[in-house]
């Protein structure tokens, strides 16, 4: 994980998603006209988070299949780049909806589920940081997550999309994907994203060897 | 035969034409892109972006000279 080239890979993905999301051809839309641009960026943030949420639910059951308290500290920092990545998130998504929706926060179930999740995972630091005997706070904070984590996908994606929901891709809209028909789009899209997780991934292997250094040091 | 292509060609200018036309009042921002302003914006954004990333190897750099040191 140590090597170079993922690293300049996730870096030059973003950079491309950045000059080409702006510079690109995009379909012409009533209402959110050049505000479509910000897909570009507001979606691959709800990405970087869900495989941040991913990648702690599994060291959370490596955890407790194995009490290796290197996994539980993997865990952690990866819901603490996730929980960054989910605010960058709602607060470009809410930034967005104030210019097309006419309302930051409409009552609505994407929304809601979103915030709902997020305080889920706020709640899950405060539980951490309550519990001071370690293997205890280590057990009792990856069961919490385990059972976090599908909630959370029910919260943000299952839900919404079973209701009425202005958000594209839930509750009877489709995605902006049905207005690009040239998969122009897509071209910037995907790689966007790519890069963004890559990037997510680096953060967290920035914060989990500076835990590790701690950690070896407290021992 | 000359009727036949009058027509085809009719045919083929309103089609264009309702092509052209297919989405009046939808406003773009063509404006500061014809005018090449929207450049000053991708720049702007990239060296940002550089300079985060710049940032970030040197906590990785940083981050590798502590481990080798409390190897040793």
């Amino acid at each position: 994980m140590r090597s170079f080239w993922w690293k300049a890979l996730g870096t030059i993905l973003v950079l491309y998603s950045v000059i080409a999301g702006l510079l690109g051809p995009v379909p012409v839309l009533p209402i959110v006209h050049e505000s479509i641009r910000t897909l570009y960026y507001h979606l691959p943030m709800w990405f970087s988070m869900f495989l941040m949420y991913g990648i702690s639910v599994v060291y959370s059951i490596k955890y407790l299949s194995s009490g290796k308290e290197e996994y539980d500290l993997m865990a952690v920092e990866s819901i603490n780049v996730g929980i960054v990545f989910c605010f960058f998130g709602l607060i470009s998504g809410s930034f967005w909806a104030s210019v097309t929706w006419g309302d930051p926060w409409p009552s609505d179930p994407k929304l809601n589920g979103s915030a709902i999740a997020t305080l889920m995972y706020l709640a899950y630091l405060v539980l951490r940081s309550s519990l001071n005997e370690e293997q205890k706070r280590a057990k009792i904070s990856a069961i919490y997550n385990i059972f976090a984590f599908p909630i959370m996908i029910v919260l943000m994606y299952i839900l919404p999309k079973l209701t009425d929901s202005l958000h594209p891709a839930s509750g009877g809209n489709g995605g902006f994907g049905q207005f690009d028909l040239d998969n122009s789009m897509r071209l910037v899209l995907y790689p966007g994203i790519i890069g963004w997780m890559l990037l997510a991934l680096w953060m967290l292997s920035i914060r989990y060897r500076y835990r590790i250094i701690l950690f070896q040091k407290n021992q | 035969m000359k009727k036949v292509i009058l027509l085809f060609l009719c045919f083929l200018i309103t089609a264009l034409c309702s092509f052209a036309q297919e989405n009046p009042g939808i406003e773009m921002a063509t404006g500061l892109r014809s005018s090449g302003k929207i450049y000053v914006v991708v720049l702007v954004m990239v060296i940002i972006f550089v300079g985060f990333i710049a940032y970030l190897y040197s906590l990785d750099r940083k981050i590798s000279r502590l481990e080798k040191e409390h190897k040793n």
